[in-house]
């Protein structure tokens, strides 16, 4: 295990070093100054400016900003239903692929238009490469955008008044086009181009040809299914979607071929969610506040880790049942190799299940369902946790200072004065809002799931038996709810009995229910953030005195990971009880 | 209200052309220049025609004539190869999906049970007193993709004796080729070291 620990560390500790370099820059591109590439990258701006129509210098009230982001959202959810339904019409379908069905494709539009990416059809037998280029990869930038737009103008609402300089025209918290252009042609864009031509330089796929027969060296045929992933696969894990090209995702040696690409891949994963840490540090004058949130996640994430590698390492019941030693020896990784890769082995698959759940990211190099029964609970608690640490790109900072102003009223409560956060008040509209939205998720959670287990609707989606069968489905609509997208696999909304998706059909409880809690639980608490901005951005900030709650010390991180724990243990404790609980305390076969 | 919606219908076309079209069009050509190979899968040729890639496992059996009840050819693993990790997926590179498989699971102990009566009975023969607790975990155990290419060493070390035995070559000739298709940790940290099968079989077939 020494080796494995040592990679992780190796992992945390790049993340670690490029957390300032990475913020500061986000900062500035999001500050409105001048950066390294700006005199490449103004002029493509200021195009895009002049072909939307937009004023730069104008800000927006938090309502116009609302307003624009959902118009665009829902565009985008249109345009991209569109191009899925007309496949037999699309340059760029050398397998001649048809159309999805209308549910499954509600559900694939809904889910790439949250950032979610939850897949209920199998890339390589139904996407043509047009639908994956020009229709899903491109939500992949633009969701991850909408969600990094929040958390900077939730910053700036905090941040405003306190003598920083925001890049926002006086007493608004931006303009929501300017700030989507700067964060997809300064930030986003850049760092894909770069990452897919790497990729592609370790053996990932990137080609327009069409799938190659094969005839095999002992004989046997088979077939090549191709594609340009390279260009997806970096995006869908900078912008923490994490939809794959194909369908068992970064598992499959054209998207994810060795050590290199794997390592890249996850730092890819969480640059952004843990350098926003930084950038907020920056945007509101005070490293050390962001330092602080950043101290939080880290904790949760790092004891995560820890347990799923753990776990993993173990083997699971059925294998000793079945007489297998699962130690490992010279030349073995022993463990749960089940539904693993040889490459990445034991302890970069159970790092790469943590990285993917705690950001919203959901892209998997190993079998989620193939997990013991403690390593199956570290996602399922990260996902109760409401992808709060680090979690997608933008979206777990905004979700994360939900927390903190929730922890700053808990901490006002017991020292009995009015809480405030960064000399501002917290007061009744702000902490009724937080507590929406804090809840928000987890209620969709339970109500999905609850009408899926409860209801003979649900039953053909399932395909284990016993507490399995339970995990699928819960774990289906939390990783739906929370805008993650991966998944127990053995639960469905599709059925595909021959490749070339004729003859397929979807599930359509599956489809819509899931498609529904994506996209309200991705658009009803982005409101409620962007109006709790609206309200914190006229605030006068005082400056802080002897009785102020310091909310960048030991204490604070603490009282902070304290009250996402018990949120989410409160919250989600029965439900796991019946399911992975059950299934890493019990040696019995289901 | 009107404007928004204009300006957010022009974003889509714009963006579309930007990021779904020029962008990966672009990556496409400059890999197709660039890394011409590896851009399109890293295939394996003999003679002009492709035989496979070798970042994908495939199966090397032998057909033995009868059917199952669902009419598919019952196969058995070909003596003469290396025999990759088992498959969900019987190595289809164009259809791919996890096995699923539960940690709970009765279905999956009986799966483990199989496999491991399998691998010992094809290899016992070759490899005297092997036993369960020598037999490594990758050999046992479906991959995530059903087209992991590669095996660990302990695994190749084991069936190195079978291919020598039955190929009639000097075991250490053997252990060397298997030797040469190893990859190690990329910058001798990140990743598991493994035995390429795809590329050692295909090495294999070449020697004579």
């Amino acid at each position: 295990m020494a080796q494995g620990l040592l990679q992780i560390a190796i992992f945390c500790a790049v993340l670690v070093a490029v957390r300032p370099l990475l913020g500061g820059y986000m900062a500035k591109v999001f500050t409105g100054q001048r950066v390294l590439i700006s005199p490449v990258v103004a002029p493509l701006e200021r195009l895009t400016y002049r072909v939307l129509r937009v004023d730069p210098a104008r800000g927006q009230s938090w309502k116009l900003y609302a307003g624009s982001l959902l118009a665009l959202s829902a565009a985008f959810w249109l345009a991209l239903y569109l191009i899925l339904r007309t496949q037999t019409l699309h340059p760029w379908n050398p397998e001649g692929f048809h159309s999805g069905t209308w549910d499954v494709t509600f559900n694939t539009a809904s889910s790439f238009v949250t950032n979610t990416n939850w897949q209920y059809y199998v890339g390589e037998t139904t996407m043509s490469y047009f639908s994956q280029m020009a229709g899903l990869a491109v939500q992949n930038f633009i969701s991850a955008g909408v969600g990094i737009v929040v958390a900077v103008a939730l910053i700036r609402a905090i941040a405003h008044r306190r003598g920083a300089q925001l890049g926002a025209p006086e007493g608004t918290i931006g303009n929501f086009w300017v700030d989507l252009t700067r964060a997809l042609l300064y930030l986003l864009l850049p760092i894909a181009i770069v990452g897919a031509l790497v990729l592609v330089s370790q053996g990932v796929i990137q080609t327009l040809g069409s799938y190659v027969n094969v005839k095999g060296i002992a004989g046997g045929s088979g077939q090549l299914a191709l594609g340009p992933v390279a260009s997806q696969e970096v995006i869908k894990e900078l912008g923490t979607n994490g939809g794959g090209f194909f369908n068992v995702n970064s598992a499959m040696p054209f998207e994810n071929p060795n050590g290199i690409s794997n390592f890249l891949e996850l730092f890819l994963i969480l640059v952004i969610p843990v350098s926003l840490t930084a950038t907020y540090g920056r945007m509101v004058g005070s490293r050390r506040q962001g330092d602080a949130i950043f101290a939080a996640m880290a904790i949760v994430f790092v004891a995560g880790v820890i347990v799923c590698y753990v776990a993993e390492q173990h083997g699971t019941p059925a294998q000793h049942a079945a007489g297998l030693h699962t130690a490992a020896f010279d030349g073995s990784t022993g463990g749960n190799l089940e539904g693993k890769e040889q490459r990445f082995g034991i302890a970069n698959s159970s790092l790469w299940t943590v990285v993917t759940t705690v950001t919203s990211c959901g892209a998997v190099n190993a079998a989620l369902e193939s997990l013991t029964g403690f390593g199956g609970l570290v996602p399922f608690a990260n996902l109760s946790m409401s992808e709060t640490i680090f979690g997608g790109v933008g979206t777990g900072l905004y979700s994360m200072l939900l927390f903190v102003l929730l922890a700053v009223f808990i901490g006002g409560l017991m020292v009995g004065r009015t809480p405030e956060y960064l000399g501002k008040k917290i007061e009744a509209r702000e902490i009724k809002l937080v507590a929406l939205g804090t809840l928000f998720t987890p209620l969709v959670v339970l109500v999905t799931s609850a009408l899926a287990v409860a209801t003979k609707y649900g039953a053909p989606s399932i395909v284990a038996s016993g507490p399995q069968g339970f995990s699928e489905t819960l774990y289906a609509y939390a990783s739906q709810a929370n805008n993650n997208g991966s998944a127990f696999a053995g639960y469905t909304g599709y059925v595909q009995p021959k490749p070339g998706n004729l003859g397929a059909f979807g599930i359509t409880f599956a489809d819509l229910l899931g498609g529904l809690a994506m996209l309200i639980a991705r658009f009803a608490p982005i409101l409620i953030v962007l109006a709790i901005a609206g309200s914190l951005l006229s605030k006068r900030a005082a400056p802080a005195g002897l009785g102020t709650l310091r909310t960048d010390t030991p204490t604070f991180v603490g009282l902070l990971v304290s009250v996402v724990v018990i949120v989410g243990a409160l919250t989600f404790f029965p439900a796991l009880l019946l399911g992975p609980v059950v299934q890493g305390l019990t040696d019995r076969l289901f | 209200m009107r404007k928004t919606l204009v300006t957010a219908v022009i974003a889509v076309l714009f963006f579309t052309a930007l990021l779904g079209v020029a962008y990966p069009l672009a990556i496409t050509g400059v890999s197709q220049v660039a890394f011409h190979g590896r851009a399109n899968g890293s295939q394996l040729k003999v003679d002009g025609s492709v035989v496979g890639s070798r970042l994908l496992a495939q199966g090397f059996v032998i057909d033995t004539g009868r059917k199952d009840a669902d009419g598919n050819p019952i196969t058995r693993p070909n003596p003469r190869y290396f025999q990759p990790r088992p498959s969900q997926t019987d190595y289809n590179a164009a259809s791919t999906a996890f096995s699923n498989r539960g940690p709970n699971d009765a279905s999956a102990r009986d799966f483990y049970r199989d496999a491991l009566g399998a691998y010992l009975r094809l290899e016992r023969p070759y490899t005297p007193g092997l036993t369960a607790r020598r037999v490594p975990v990758d050999a046992v155990t479906t991959s995530a993709s059903g087209v992991d290419p590669q095996i660990s060493e302990a695994n190749a070390r084991i069936q190195a004796n079978r291919v020598a035995r039955v190929r009639r070559l000097p075991l250490a000739r053997v252990q060397r080729l298997a030797a040469e298709h190893t990859d190690g940790r990329a910058l001798g940290v990140l990743g598991e070291p493994g035995v390429n099968v795809t590329e050692l079989n295909l090495a294999l077939s070449r020697l004579r």
